[in-house]
């Protein structure tokens, strides 16, 4: 298949390097201490923050830093097709997001707290872990929780033999059918902080 | 500015669903014409000159294609929308037409007017897909009027009645494709049009003098709906049709549903179907299964001419023999075993340009008429196509190409257009040009992309692959590489060193073309279309772009190579006591000729080493061909020819057999090891993925021609077993040298061609190579000019450890159609040297008319063929003049195999030596062929 066409333009009508339209809103949940609605072309993501606030299990409590939590969820719409493997998939992100938040916010400041952060995915598209760091980074910034940086995110692939940033859920799903006969990278950027540094390739 | 697009699909499983997608509509997308003020100009394909500018509807891209190629076609703009839906609807034409549009030299521009802000359309409610993209393409024609201002004038080409009335009414000029060509006022360029089936009608009452013309030719074809549920619940049988080579009335569909092969005879029953078509195939009760055979024949004019040939090389090459043997049983047993059927539908056509000529006909009175013109293929399996023209007084001499374009019930022949002309006939070039063509052999050159993976020039072995631990130094080795004069692309090389116990390290070195042809690059894609380099008499077309082929891999005397060895452990008698594969670096010592090899040899005042190296390779070549004989491998023969060739002219000198010595003789043999070797080791550790080589064993229907030529002369062959049949191959000795050369070239004939096959489709024992009789046989020595042998070769590194297997290999249909394809290349490579060949034998005799001997090997009715020995070239002799079929004069005696006057007077039998007389005639004008008379 053909995803950039020799004119440069991909098969949405982007460029390689361009990445899709974004859109952003804070304060979508009243009862949060924080959130954030972040769109990322058709993919839609709700982020929630609640904290700093009193470590609910005791055994987790950290006497020097404060306690990050984080949950991911995919609706059960946002799909249409319903994927088995989730589960294994959630907990993977969750755990990605988590590692990433925690290095921004300076936990130092609140020790022997928690904050929890919740990010669901409403729509879709391709990049919902992209999507999702960024959302949970303005819900972090409407928490008024003290970071190092914002952290920001966008994902971009490797298909044949051109970069492309911003992959959606076409680009992003072509590689299982190709089966490494184009490779997919993938990395998630992040600005300015260089201990945040997250890299990963499948 | 972004727009959702959503719509509903099914997807493969049945189902519905709708998918949304984003559709982002731009401002930076250009008009492509270089005197835009607006636009960014540095994208512009267009020419500056430009007084017209054209936007082709896809229905005239679908069908004209062949007329757009043109160059008198030119300053196009092609919508994204028409490339889109010519991609759905033909992915050829739209390779083709992408082609156009890549290449500089054609002023093609593609507009993406589906992402232009003011281009694109919304679907309207109750609009059809078809209406809203020529919807589309109005509104981009109108956006190009309006952006150019009228400097330029915008024409839209459209055949289609609805869409041009709208565009004028919209104000857009539009034209038919007719009008517009006959606007240019170029008479050729009207013979390229594709008339659509309405004018069809007009022509009709042209030939309508004949009032047979209209009756009704060929049954309908089904409905694929139809034939859908007919193949499913079993009525019908759905295969590839192909032609007989030999008897364009009688074709063959291989069908998975049903074991036997069926045969279908005559056009009618063929039913308008091409050789390569998908078709659907109804059976014929059982008591029709025979009979066709006789009306299809009476119903061709004088096409069953048999011209002559070279000898084929193998069964699949020869003529079918069943005609025949279905004669001679037709009292005992009046019904064939072999259901027949008839084409009931065409699932998927196979049409693509043909070449040929035109049928003879007085040249027309005024020039510029139309006249309607019978186009032959050269190619026998393809029916006549009728064609119109306007330049019939050009092309009745030439080579040409023509394209089919449809095939109603009402006509004979197919209807279609001139594509191009490729020259005059006989011409040494033009014919050379056609044999290529009709073997579908890219020779175009290496595209950019491709010659980009090649590694810069001047290449050397770098300290890099010295030290790669994986590479063996093997420069202080003697080695040497022996291949035929003038052999720019050696791939192998040679070794043979006595070592202190008295046994010898053999070694054969190959190219290591896989370490710069890596799996999946531009480079890799296209070697393996090619598949294999094509030799003809006076060129070759290469598999890999030549710094490859005659540099780079060619391990040629004196330089550092990178190789792949396989290295053995001989004792004296010729016993592998251990087997090694390397990568290496060598060094080769000397690139010897066979005529060098063997002349090095045989002068026993040579003592130096890499003649006595030769020696006791020789020595033990010779032991290990008699111990491959003892296990039953044949000797078959083939009559090779080979020309000496003008090097001014590139004429023919001289023809003759090629020699083969001893030399060639040991470097096969080494090959032959080196292969087996390989063989076992990649299917060791791969049985699922291997690819390798086999030869069907031979049926004994397919052998009965031989036997029952044999029992004519008394010799009693024994087929039980290639062993068997070797033996008695061997006792066959008549009272002339080469009978027994006769007797091998025909059980060469009877022989099916070798294969490559993928290991996981078939069971071990079927892997056998009947000829060599060896259990598992690959091919790993020449992967400059083969692509099997590439594959062979990154199987073989991946079973040391030292590179990944490609993932290629994972994909058991995607692997077979690998081999498919190299089998296919292999074969069309093998007809192409073969059509050169005769080609040059016909140059050769054109000034030669010769006398000379040949013999008796298939009988006719009226006639019988015979090989001539010293051209190794067959062809018919005629007892009967021509067109008197079977007048009874002759009378053939199955029995003793031979041809007998009424009158008892004169009688010829098989493999009985005859003078004949060579010469060239001209029967029909611009049609020379070789005629065989009896002196």
């Amino acid at each position: 298949m053909e995803f950039v066409s020799p004119e440069g333009l991909r098969l949405d009508g982007r460029r390689p390097m361009e990445m899709r339209q974004i859109r952003a809103e804070i304060g979508v949940v009243a009862k949060a201490d924080g959130s954030a609605m972040f769109e990322m072309g058709n993919t839609k993501v709700i982020a929630a923050v609640y904290g700093p606030k009193e470590v609910q299990n005791r055994s987790q409590q950290l006497n020097a830093n404060a306690l990050v939590r984080c949950e991911y969820t995919m609706a059960n719409f946002s799909t249409r097709r319903s994927d088995e493997k989730t589960k294994g998939r959630s907990t993977e992100i969750s755990l990605v997001i988590r590692q990433t938040m925690e290095e921004c916010i300076l936990t130092n400041l609140m020790p022997r707290s928690q904050i929890d952060i919740f990010v669901q995915v409403l729509q879709a598209d391709g990049g919902t872990r992209s999507a999702c760091i960024n959302a949970a980074t303005l819900a972090l910034a409407d928490a008024g929780i003290p970071m190092r940086d914002l952290v920001t995110s966008c994902s971009a692939g490797y298909l044949n033999s051109t970069p492309l940033l911003d992959l959606n859920y076409i680009e992003d799903t072509c590689n299982r059918r190709l089966q490494g006969s184009c490779r997919l990278h993938r990395e998630i950027l992040l600005e300015n902080t260089k201990q945040l540094e997250y890299r990963r390739g499948t | 500015m972004l727009q959702n697009r959503s719509y509903v699909k099914r997807t493969r499983g049945g189902k519905i669903t709708k998918v949304v997608r984003e559709h982002y509509l731009r401002h930076d997308i250009y008009c492509g014409t270089p005197v835009c003020k607006v636009c960014d100009t540095s994208q512009a394909r267009l020419s500056a000159s430009a007084s017209t500018i054209l936007i082709l509807d896809t229905n005239v891209v679908l069908n004209q294609i062949d007329l757009i190629e043109n160059s008198a076609i030119d300053d196009v703009v092609v919508l994204s929308i028409v490339l889109e839906e010519v991609k759905n609807r033909n992915l050829s034409v739209y390779n083709r037409l992408r082609a156009l549009c890549s290449n500089s030299l054609r002023n093609f521009f593609v507009f993406s007017n589906e992402h232009h802000k003011d281009t694109y359309v919304t679907d309207m409610s109750g609009e059809s897909k078809n209406d809203r993209n020529d919807r589309a393409i109005r509104v981009a024609a109108q956006w190009y009027q309006t952006h150019l201002a009228g400097s330029v004038r915008i024409l839209l080409i459209t055949n289609d009645r609805e869409n041009k009335r709208k565009a004028i009414e919209e104000g857009i000029s539009a034209e038919t494709v007719e009008s517009y060509v006959r606007s240019l006022s170029r008479p050729d360029l009207l013979d390229l049009l594709v008339h659509p089936a309405s004018e069809d009608v007009i022509m009709e009452g042209v030939e309508d003098l004949r009032p047979s013309k209209r009756k009704i030719i060929y049954p309908e074809h089904k409905p694929l709906s139809e034939i859908t549920t007919g193949i499913r619940c079993g009525i019908y049988h759905q295969g590839k049709l192909r032609v007989n080579r030999y008897n364009p009335f009688e074709a063959y569909v291989g069908s998975q549903s049903l074991s036997d092969e069926i045969i279908i005879y005559g056009r009618a029953n063929m039913n308008r179907a091409f050789d390569g078509d998908i078709v659907a195939v109804q059976l014929l009760p059982r008591d029709e299964w025979n009979e066709e055979k006789s009306l299809a024949i009476a119903d061709e004019e004088d096409e069953e001419e048999e011209g002559v040939h070279l000898v084929p090389g193998s069964a699949d090459d020869a003529p079918s023999t069943t005609a025949q043997s279905q004669d001679s049983a037709g009292e005992t047993c009046p019904v064939s075993s072999r259901p027949s059927g008839r084409v009931v539908g065409v699932i998927k056509r196979n049409w693509h340009s043909y070449c040929g000529s035109l049928e003879p006909m007085a040249k027309p009175a005024g020039s510029g008429g139309v006249a309607h013109a019978l186009f032959v293929s050269k190619d026998r399996r393809i029916p006549k196509i009728r064609i119109q023209t306007r330049q019939l007084e050009n092309l009745l001499d030439k080579r040409i190409t023509v394209a089919v374009d449809s095939w109603d019930r009402l006509s004979r022949y197919p209807s279609g257009h001139y594509v191009r002309t490729i020259g005059q006939i006989g011409d040494k070039d033009t014919e050379t040009e056609v044999v290529l063509i009709e073997n579908d052999i890219n020779t175009r050159p290496f595209s950019a992309q491709v010659l980009g993976c090649l590694p810069p020039l001047p290449w050397f072995v770098s300290s890099e692959d010295l030290e790669n631990p994986v590479r063996e130094d093997l420069r202080q080795l003697r080695v040497f590489s022996v291949d035929p004069p003038g052999c720019k692309d050696i791939d192998d090389a040679l070794h043979c060193t006595a070592l202190p116990n008295g046994n010898f390290e053999v070694g054969v070195h190959i190219a290591d073309v896989t370490n710069f042809v890596h799996s999946g690059t531009p480079l890799d894609d296209e070697a393996s279309k090619r598949g294999t380099s094509v030799y003809l008499v006076d060129r070759r077309i290469d598999m890999l772009p030549k710094p490859l082929t005659e540099d780079i891999c060619s391990l040629r005397a004196d330089v550092e190579r990178l190789a792949f060895s396989v290295i053995w452990e001989m004792t004296s008698e010729a016993e592998i006591i251990c087997t090694r594969y390397t990568k290496s670096v060598i060094k080769s010592s000397a690139a010897l000729s066979y005529v060098e090899a063997q002349a090095r040899m045989d002068d026993s005042r040579l003592t130096d080493p890499v003649t006595s190296d030769l020696r006791n390779m020789n020595t033990l070549a010779k032991i290990m061909r008699s111990r491959r004989i003892e296990r039953g491998a044949l000797t078959l023969a083939s009559a090779e020819v080979k020309f000496q060739i003008d090097t001014e002219t590139h004429d023919p000198l001289d023809i003759g057999m090629y020699q083969i010595r001893e030399a060639n003789q040991m470097v096969e043999e080494f090959m032959l090891a080196a292969n087996v070797s390989v063989a076992e080791k990649i299917l060791k550790h791969y049985p699922l993925c291997s690819l390798l080589r086999r030869h069907p064993t031979p049926t004994r229907e397919m052998l009965e021609p031989l036997l029952r030529t044999a029992a004519a002369v008394g010799l009693n062959l024994d087929v039980s077993s290639s062993k068997a049949l070797a033996d008695s191959l061997d006792h066959a000795v008549g009272d002339d040298p080469y009978f027994n050369k006769l007797i091998r070239i025909l059980a060469t004939r009877c022989m099916t061609q070798a294969v490559y096959f993928c290991s996981g489709d078939l069971s071990p024992p079927e892997y056998l190579h009947y000829g060599l009789a060896a259990p598992l046989y690959t091919h790993f020595t020449s992967p400059i000019r083969r692509y099997a042998d590439v594959i062979v070769h990154r199987l073989l590194a991946a079973s040391l450890g030292i590179q990944k297997l490609p993932t290629v290999f994972q994909d058991g249909p995607q692997l077979n159609s690998i081999a498919e394809n190299l089998n296919y290349r292999h074969r069309n490579a093998q007809m192409a040297s073969r059509a050169s060949v005769e080609l040059h034998t016909l140059i050769f005799f054109k000034s030669r008319p010769t006398d000379t001997e040949a013999r008796v090997v298939r009988l006719r009715s009226n006639g019988f063929f015979v090989f001539v020995p010293k051209f190794g070239i067959e062809g018919p002799v005629y007892l009967t003049p021509r067109g008197e079929k079977g007048s009874g004069e002759w009378f053939v005696d199955e029995q003793q195999q031979r041809i007998r006057k009424m009158d008892g007077s004169i009688s010829y039998s098989v493999l009985q030596t005859v003078r004949i007389h060579l010469e060239i005639v001209e029967p029909q004008p611009n049609r020379p062929k070789l005629e065989l008379k009896l002196l």
